[in-house]
Formats: structure tokens, C-alpha cells, sequence
């Protein structure tokens, strides 16, 4: 089924008066994510905004709780305030990048508030991408350019309009509000079809890469491959699936807050021990703790592979580490005894 | 293959296999086009994926100090200016340092192409020009058009210090620096220039990536990381950012050398440089003093000189 982007672009405006939303804009830096109001301040020709629209659910500095002692009265307030939310085009890879975060964020035994407030008022309108840049290798992790994992309502981009999919409860009850829906004709349904079958020209080879790690923890491959590596967080604060984070005080005279902010594998306080020792106090231990952390340990505890091939890592790494050259070198490694 | 290209692979090889260096740091052909990478040969099997073109943008004097042993490093100017002033502060042994001198006539700013053809999917340089294909378009570029704001300003092409020198040397006008850049924000308002600042802040996402890349950032921990006393919390607003940025300006007067290597390494197109490029000159201005342009001498702030300027002492 098709909408007509008039069609659409005036229910997107009413969603305006329930809804915060936020979508694609084309600003001084490029293409980011940012609340709209209308939409035709989106942009609609766009490979991928260059954050990933992670920081939606789980931002970058956020404060958890405030508190305030007066006297033998201490008083703590809760921070959270979360507004229903629409994120529209995000694109496969994103999405899929935000389920793979409900897998840290929600186990059996917890279920972090701050994050999952936001994920289950939000609703997702993924985007299927319709030009494929150099860099994306999202095919290798069994995903695609037209992928609807994760998102609650899915589109193609036709040029006038939208092929729409309705994908989840969530996306049923938005999508309701789209009226005119009407059929694809033949040659709209060929261009669907064209979209849905593309694949990354980037591919990288992962069908050994965890069980190999297995066996990798001690290899020599980290010695040399962490070299060229300046430490910096770039990686990892435009990875939609890095996750690790900081929980710190900041505190004035009587009063405070607890604040949660992105750590990195690469940052110098990253699992820094209050006793000064680090267990991962050199490059080597943070490249393997990287690699180990998407590509073993994921898998190991989720099922999944923590990387969905945006390529955000490659485009930004001042020294052009590229994350499938590394996984490459790790699969070509020659295993020691360990 | 150019012949700068093979007296280095020579010089790394015959280095390497007379044991005279543990390491060669050099460049080698990245992964994306218009891209060189570090790379560091340990034996002289690998000397041959050592390159040298306009690319060629990492300041490699960032992991002098950082790698062990004795190492040789392909220097430009503005890398052995570094190298120099790291030898000044005592943080890297000469004996264990060759430097492989190349004259540089700049790099490219990967980043303005960019904004123009979109995503790069295959470029060629040759006889100063670059052609780029696109995923909007393709187009052709004069070196010249392309260089990098750094390099276009640059008065030390050649390297200050070496052990040994490849290719010819550029010829340098003598004449005092010029700032032109630094004087078009100086002659702003104050209200325009806080607007400029305010919008080039906003885009840091204090990655650290700029201080990283920098040769001359070296403290062992680094104030923004300190929290004993806690200089910044962890928030990211341009308030916290200027104090970070402004806070690494400041540690580098008198020392910075101009190598743009933290405006490249920025992800999010912040004019870093700006703020390095108003001390730059003021150093100069003031202490008649540039950063890492001899083996010999200090920074400027370790210096003392009767002729020192000293009008936020006295005011006449």
C-alpha cells in the first residue's frame, strides 16, 4: 500500500499537536536528528544522519535523580520526564541498532526506567535506504538496506510517495491516522521490489569471527593492530549500538545530582577502579575489549552481533581504523596456543 | 611509483634490517579514497605498503613518545616541528628517534570535496590535480583549491629537524607570518564572534578526538579527566565545551605548531583551529616566539626574558 507524500506530510503535521518528533535535517554539519514541527523542514534525500539516533532513549549526559539534604531531611527527586515521541526515517541499520540496546537495557532480572520510558512512548517510522554508500556493510550482519527490523511502521520512498508497511501493534495505531492508503501499481511494486532486494556493496565475513574470538584472547593480532589507534571516543559515540556508560555525582555544597554519561572503551576512566587500578590500562586491552564486546561477548549473552554495519565508525576515525579490515585481520589471524 | 615513495621504503627497509630502529611510523594507502593511514613496519618485509602523497595528514609526532623502543618517523614540517618541541619538554630521547624528513606541499581537506561530490567512491591524484568520483557527482580539483586551511598558511613545508631528507625542498618567502584568518575574527564585534563560537561549540561532542591527534597533548591525565577537583562534569553544552576547548588552548601556548591535525581529526567540522591560531599569533606577537622551529630552545612560556612584555602585570 502507497501514501501520497501530501498525504502523508499532512498527517505528519497533525502529529505535531500529541507528538514530539524528530527526523532528519540537513544543518551545518550535515544530517542529524532533531525535533521538527513540520514536515517539510525534513530532509528526504539523505544517506544517514551522521550520530546515531541512539541518544533519543539513552542520551549522551542525563541525570537520573536530583537530591537535597536540609537539616536531617534529605529529599530526592526523580528526573525523568518523557514525552510521547515519533522518530521518523530512521534508516534499517538504526533500528535494528535500537533493539540490540533493549537487549542491555532489559534482562531478567532489571529493566533500566529511563531508557525503556522513552523506548515504549516512542513510536519508529524506519526508512528503507534508497542509495548505498561506500561505507555501509549492513548485509554482512544478515541485515538490509530495506530492513524492517525495529522499526513500528516502515517506508519506501517512491519520489512522490511512500510504499508503506504496517510492522508493529505500536505502528498499527499511528498508522491509522494515514488515510488514503491506496495500492502500488506495477511499476511503483517493480521499484519496491528493486529496493528490497539491494545489498551493501561492502560485505565483511562474520560467519567464523565469534568462535574464533573464542580462541583469540591472548593472540598476538592485538599487539600490533591497536598501534595506530589515538584513543579518542569517536567510535564509539557514533556506534548505534555502544552502550557503555559512567554513573557519577555531581554534587554542590548540600545538593546533587546523579548523572548517567557515555563511557568509551577507548576513555581513560573507562573501568578505572577507585583504587587506581585498571584492568584495561593500555590500547590493547581496549581493542580487544571492543572487538570482544561486539563480536563474543554479545553473541554470547544476546544471540546478536553488536554492529549493524552503519559505517559511522569508519567515515569519523581520524586515523582510519576501519572495523571491517579489523574483523577481517581477526578472522585471518593465525591462532597461538593459549 | 614516486621516487619519494621509494627512497623511503629503502631507507625503512636498510633501518629495519640493520637493526637501527625497532620501528618505521610512515603512511600506507587507507581503506577509503583520499585516505593515508599510520602504519608502523617492524621488519623490513613490510616497508613496501609505505606511501607518501598528499593524504598523508596524521600527524605521525603523536606516537613518538607512545612507542616503545627506537623508531624512525616520516616527518613533514609540522611534524618535526612537533617531534622538536617534545624534545624540548624532555619527553622523547633523541638517540632513539630518526627522523625521515619529507617536504610537504600540503594535504588535502577531504572534507570540502566531500561537501561537494558527497560520499567519495574512487579519486585519483596526479600532476596536482584530483579527480573524484562521487555519489553526487564527479569533479575535478586543482590541488591548490583543496588544500587544507593549515597548510595554505603554513611557513615551516620543510622539516626543521632530520636525520636524513627525501625529495627536493620547497622554498619557503622569508617574511613575517601572516594572519590574516586570526585578524578577519579579531575585527568581528564582540557579539559576532561570541554568535561564531557559540555555533562552532554546539557541534563538539567532546569526543577528544582533537586532543588525540594532537602531538603536543600529552599529559598523563588530561584535566577534563580529572575529578579531583572536578574541572568539568561530564555534560555536553557548549559552555562545558568552550572550557574544554579554551582550557587545551591554553596548555598549548607558546607550544602549539600549527599542524591542523586536531581541526582534521574532529568528526563534527568544529574550527578548533580558530582558537590555537588568536594564541599562535599572540605568542608570536608578544614573545616574537614559534613553536618547535629549531632542536634548540624552549617554548615559549618556559622562557624567561628581560624583553618580555609584561602589560597584564603593569599597565602604563
Amino acid at each position: 500500500m502507497k501514501i501520497s507524500k501530501e498525504k502523508f506530510g499532512q498527517a505528519f503535521d497533525a502529529l505535531v499537536a500529541e507528538y514530539q518528533i524528530i527526523a532528519p535535517v540537513s544543518d551545518a554539519n550535515g544530517i542529524a536528528f532533531k525535533g521538527v514541527k513540520s514536515f517539510s523542514e525534513v530532509k528526504q534525500d539523505y544517506l544517514n544522519s551522521k550520530l546515531p539516533p541512539k541518544a533519543f532513549f539513552f542520551p549522551q549526559h542525563e541525570k537520573l535523580m536530583s537530591y537535597k539534604k536540609e537539616g536531617k531531611e534529605v529529599t530526592v527527586k526523580s528526573e525523568l520526564k518523557v514525552e510521547n515521541t515519533v522518530l521518523f526515517g530512521i534508516r534499517p541499520c538504526d533500528a535494528k541498532g535500537m533493539q540490540l540496546l533493549d537487549m542491555v537495557f532489559k534482562n531478567d532480572q532489571y529493566t533500566d526506567p529511563y531508557y525503556f520510558e522513552r523506548r515504549d512512548k516512542s513510536v519508529i517510522i524506519g526508512v528503507a535506504c534508497n542509495k548505498i554508500a561506500p561505507t555501509c556493510f549492513c548485509s554482512s550482519f544478515g541485515l538490509s538496506p530495506a530492513g524492517s527490523e525495529g522499526s513500528d511502521i516502515f517506508l519506501i520512498d517512491l519520489g512522490d510517495s511512500y510504499d508503506v508497511e504496517v510492522i508493529t501493534e505500536k505502528g498499527k495505531a499511528l498508522a491509522a491516522r494515514f488515510e488514503a492508503l491506496s495500492e502500488l501499481s506495477a511499476d511503483e511494486q517493480a521499484l519496491v521490489d528493486k529496493i528490497k532486494d539491494a545489498v551493501t556493496l561492502s560485505k565483511v565475513d562474520v560467519s567464523t569471527t565469534t568462535s574464533k574470538l573464542d580462541k583469540m584472547f591472548n593472540n598476538p593480532y592485538w599487539d600490533t593492530l591497536q598501534e595506530k589507534c589515538i584513543g579518542c571516543n569517536v567510535c564509539s559515540f557514533s556506534c548505534p549500538t555502544c552502550h557503555c556508560f559512567d554513573i557519577s555525582e555531581e554534587v554542590r555544597k548540600n545538593e546533587g545530582t546523579r548523572v548517567r554519561t557515555w563511557d568509551a572503551c577507548m576513555a581513560p576512566l573507562f573501568t578505572l577502579h577507585g583504587s587506581g587500578h585498571n584492568p584495561r590500562d593500555n590500547k590493547k586491552a581496549r581493542w580487544r575489549q571492543r572487538m570482544m564486546h561486539k563480536f563474543n561477548y554479545f553473541v554470547h549473552n544476546n544471540g546478536s552481533m553488536s554492529c549493524v554495519g552503519c559505517g559511522r565508525c569508519i567515515k569519523g576515525c581520524p586515523v582510519n581504523m576501519d572495523i571491517r579490515q579489523v574483523i577481517d585481520g581477526a578472522n585471518k589471524a593465525e591462532l597461538v596456543v593459549e | 611509483m614516486s621516487k619519494i615513495i621509494n627512497d623511503i621504503r629503502e631507507t625503512a627497509r636498510q633501518l629495519l634490517a640493520e637493526g637501527k630502529v625497532d620501528v618505521v611510523i610512515g603512511y600506507e594507502k587507507g581503506s577509503l579514497p583520499l585516505k593515508a593511514t599510520p602504519c608502523f613496519v617492524h621488519s623490513s618485509e613490510g616497508v613496501d605498503s609505505l606511501i607518501w602523497d598528499e593524504t598523508c595528514e596524521n600527524n605521525l609526532a603523536t606516537y613518538a613518545a607512545k612507542t616503545p623502543g627506537k623508531k624512525a618517523i616520516v616527518a613533514k614540517g609540522c611534524d618535526s616541528r612537533a617531534l622538536a618541541v617534545l624534545l624540548q619538554e624532555n619527553q622523547l630521547v633523541r638517540d632513539d628517534l630518526y627522523i625521515i624528513g619529507v617536504s610537504c606541499h600540503g594535504v588535502i581537506d577531504q572534507r570540502r570535496i566531500g561537501a561537494e561530490v558527497g560520499e567519495i567512491l574512487e579519486a585519483s591524484i596526479s600532476d596536482g590535480k584530483i579527480s573524484v568520483k562521487g555519489m553526487e557527482g564527479d569533479k575535478e580539483y586543482l590541488f591548490t583549491e583543496v588544500k587544507d586551511a593549515t597548510c595554505r598558511t603554513c611557513r615551516y613545508p620543510n622539516p626543521v629537524m632530520e636525520d636524513l631528507h627525501i625529495g627536493d625542498t620547497i622554498e619557503v618567502a622569508q617574511g613575517a607570518a601572516a594572519f590574516a584568518d586570526v585578524e578577519a575574527l579579531e575585527n568581528k564585534s564582540d557579539n559576532e564572534r561570541q554568535e561564531y563560537f557559540k555555533e562552532q561549540m554546539s557541534k563538539c561532542i567532546r569526543c577528544y578526538a582533537c586532543r588525540n591527534a594532537c602531538p603536543l597533548c600529552y599529559c598523563q591525565e588530561c584535566f577534563v579527566d580529572c575529578n579531583s577537583p572536578r574541572w568539568l562534569t561530564g555534560g555536553v553544552n557548549r559552555a562545558e565545551n568552550l572550557l574544554f576547548q579554551a582550557g587545551r588552548v591554553m596548555h598549548l601556548a607558546g607550544r602549539c605548531v600549527d599542524c591542523g591535525a586536531c581541526s582534521r581529526a574532529c568528526p563534527q567540522g568544529v574550527d578548533i583551529r580558530a582558537l590555537n591560531r588568536k594564541m599562535t599569533k599572540d605568542v608570536y606577537v608578544m614573545y616574537n616566539h614559534e613553536s618547535g622551529i629549531s632542536e634548540e630552545g624552549k617554548p615559549a612560556l618556559n622562557e624567561y626574558s628581560a624583553n618580555d612584555p609584561e602589560q597584564f602585570l603593569v599597565k602604563e
